[in-house]
C-alpha cells in the first residue's frame, strides 16, 4: 500500500508518501527523524494485518510542512534524514 | 417574523430490510462517526439487515449511540445482540460500544467493494469534512490512498454553505446546477468562505441562481481532479459520501476524468459504515 499522508491546501500539495509494502517497520526512519513525525505500529489502514509499518503521526499530518521545513533548506537540499535512512527505499516527500 | 427553512439540511434516513429474520444470525455492527453525519450499519451473516443516516451533533457518543438506536429501531434488536461492533470516521474512537476502531479509508474501500462489486478500484469518498481518494483490489483492501482534511473545497459542508447562501434545498442543488445553457467559468476562490464571498459578488452582477450553483459545482469538481491527480484514477471508478448524490458535481467530474463513474442502489453515504460492519464480522470470525 501506498500510504499518502498529509494535506493539499491553498499553499501547495505537502504529502509523506510510505510504501507499506517495502516498509518492513524496522524503526530506522523513527530514529532518523529529530521532530518525531514518524513512527512504527500496526497498520491502521489495513485491520486485518498483523505486520507493523511506519506511519506519520497524527499529530503532524496536518502541519508536515512547518514542522519538515528544517529539513529542507532552501538554499541546499541535503538527503532527508527520513528517506536516507529508509534502506528500503519505502519514504518519499511530495515537495 | 417568520423562521427561515433550513433548505440546506440534509434529509436524515434509516431502512429496515423486510425479507430478513435475524434471529440465529451472527449480527454485526458498523457506526461512522463522520463530521457531519453519523451512520449504523447492522449485518445479519453479512448481509444488508438495516442502517440509519443522521446528523452528527456535538457529542461522538451521543451520536454514535443515536445512530444505532434509530438502525435498531422496529428490528426488535438490542445492543445485546450485536456480536462486535466497529467504529469508524472522524469520531471512532468516541463509540463506547464498539470492540474496535478503523480508519475510515480502509472502511470506505471496504464498503465501497461491497457497494459496488469486486471490479472497482478507484474509491473517491466526498464526505463532509473531508475527501479521500483510494485504490483498492478486488478484496477491497486498499492499495493507495491520500485524504484532505485541511481544505474545506470539496466538501459537503461547503456544499450546505451554498445551499443555504441561494436558498436552494440541497437535494435540489445538483439538477439545478445542471441547468444551464452555457457553462459558467468555476469560482476561482479554493476556500468555501471566500468561494461564497464571491458568489455573493455574482449574484450582484445579476447571476441566476442556477449559474451560481453551476460555477460552484465546476469548481468542486476541479478541486477534486487536482486531488485525485496525485494517485491517478483506474477504471472502475465509484464515489461514495454525500456528495455522490450532487448530479452536478458526479456529472462534471465524469466528464473530466473521462471515466464512467458507476452508480449504486445503496445510499452512498453508508460506505464507510457498511465497511466497519463488514470488519466487524471478519474480526469476529477471526476470534480478535
Amino acid at each position: 500500500m501506498i500510504a499518502n499522508y498529509g494535506y493539499k491546501d491553498g499553499s501547495g500539495d505537502f504529502f509523506i508518501s510510505i510504501d507499506t509494502d517495502r516498509c518492513t517497520g524496522c524503526r530506522d526512519c523513527v530514529n532518523a527523524c529529530p521532530y518525531g513525525v514518524l513512527d512504527v505500529g500496526p497498520d491502521e489502514n489495513d485491520p486485518l494485518s498483523d505486520d507493523e509499518v511506519a506511519f506519520v503521526t497524527e499529530d503532524e499530518r496536518k502541519k508536515i510542512k512547518y514542522t519538515c521545513a528544517p529539513c529542507k533548506p532552501t538554499a541546499d537540499r541535503p538527503p532527508l534524514p527520513c528517506t536516507a535512512a529508509c534502506k528500503e527505499d519505502a519514504i518519499s516527500h511530495s515537495w | 417574523m417568520t423562521e427561515k427553512k433550513e433548505l440546506w439540511r440534509w434529509t436524515e434516513s434509516r431502512w429496515t430490510n423486510p425479507d430478513i429474520d435475524w434471529k440465529g444470525k451472527l449480527i454485526t455492527s458498523g457506526v461512522d462517526v463522520g463530521s457531519v453525519s453519523s451512520q449504523a450499519v447492522i449485518l445479519a451473516d453479512g448481509e444488508l439487515y438495516a442502517y440509519s443516516n443522521m446528523r452528527t451533533g456535538s457529542n461522538s457518543p451521543d451520536s454514535a449511540i443515536n445512530a444505532i438506536n434509530w438502525a435498531m429501531e422496529e428490528t426488535g434488536l438490542t445492543l445485546g445482540d450485536i456480536a462486535y461492533t466497529v467504529g469508524t470516521g472522524y469520531g471512532r474512537v468516541n463509540v463506547p460500544f464498539s470492540q474496535r476502531a478503523i480508519t475510515e479509508i480502509a472502511c470506505h474501500a471496504r464498503g465501497g467493494n461491497h457497494m459496488y462489486g469486486p471490479s472497482v478500484r478507484t474509491i473517491l469518498d466526498m464526505g463532509g469534512q473531508d475527501c479521500k481518494a483510494i485504490h483498492c483490489d478486488e478484496k477491497g483492501k486498499v492499495t493507495n490512498f491520500l485524504m484532505n482534511d485541511k481544505c474545506a473545497a470539496g466538501t459537503g459542508r461547503g456544499m450546505e454553505v451554498f445551499a443555504d447562501l441561494l436558498g436552494v434545498s440541497i437535494n435540489d442543488v445538483g439538477d439545478l446546477s445542471l441547468d444551464v445553457d452555457e457553462e459558467p467559468p468555476p469560482v476561482s476562490s479554493t476556500c468555501v468562505v471566500y468561494a461564497k464571498t464571491e458568489a455573493t459578488g455574482l449574484l450582484r452582477e445579476g447571476w441566476p441562481t442556477n449559474k451560481v450553483l453551476a460555477a460552484y459545482c465546476s469548481a468542486m469538481a476541479h478541486r477534486i481532479i487536482t486531488l485525485l491527480e496525485r494517485i491517478g484514477v483506474e477504471k472502475d471508478f465509484a464515489i461514495t459520501g454525500g456528495i455522490a448524490k450532487n448530479s452536478g458535481v458526479v456529472t462534471r467530474l465524469e466528464k473530466e476524468v473521462g471515466i464512467p463513474i458507476m452508480t449504486t442502489d445503496y445510499d452512498t453515504q453508508i460506505a464507510g459504515a457498511l465497511g466497519a460492519a463488514l470488519f466487524a464480522k471478519a474480526l469476529k470470525e477471526k476470534g480478535k
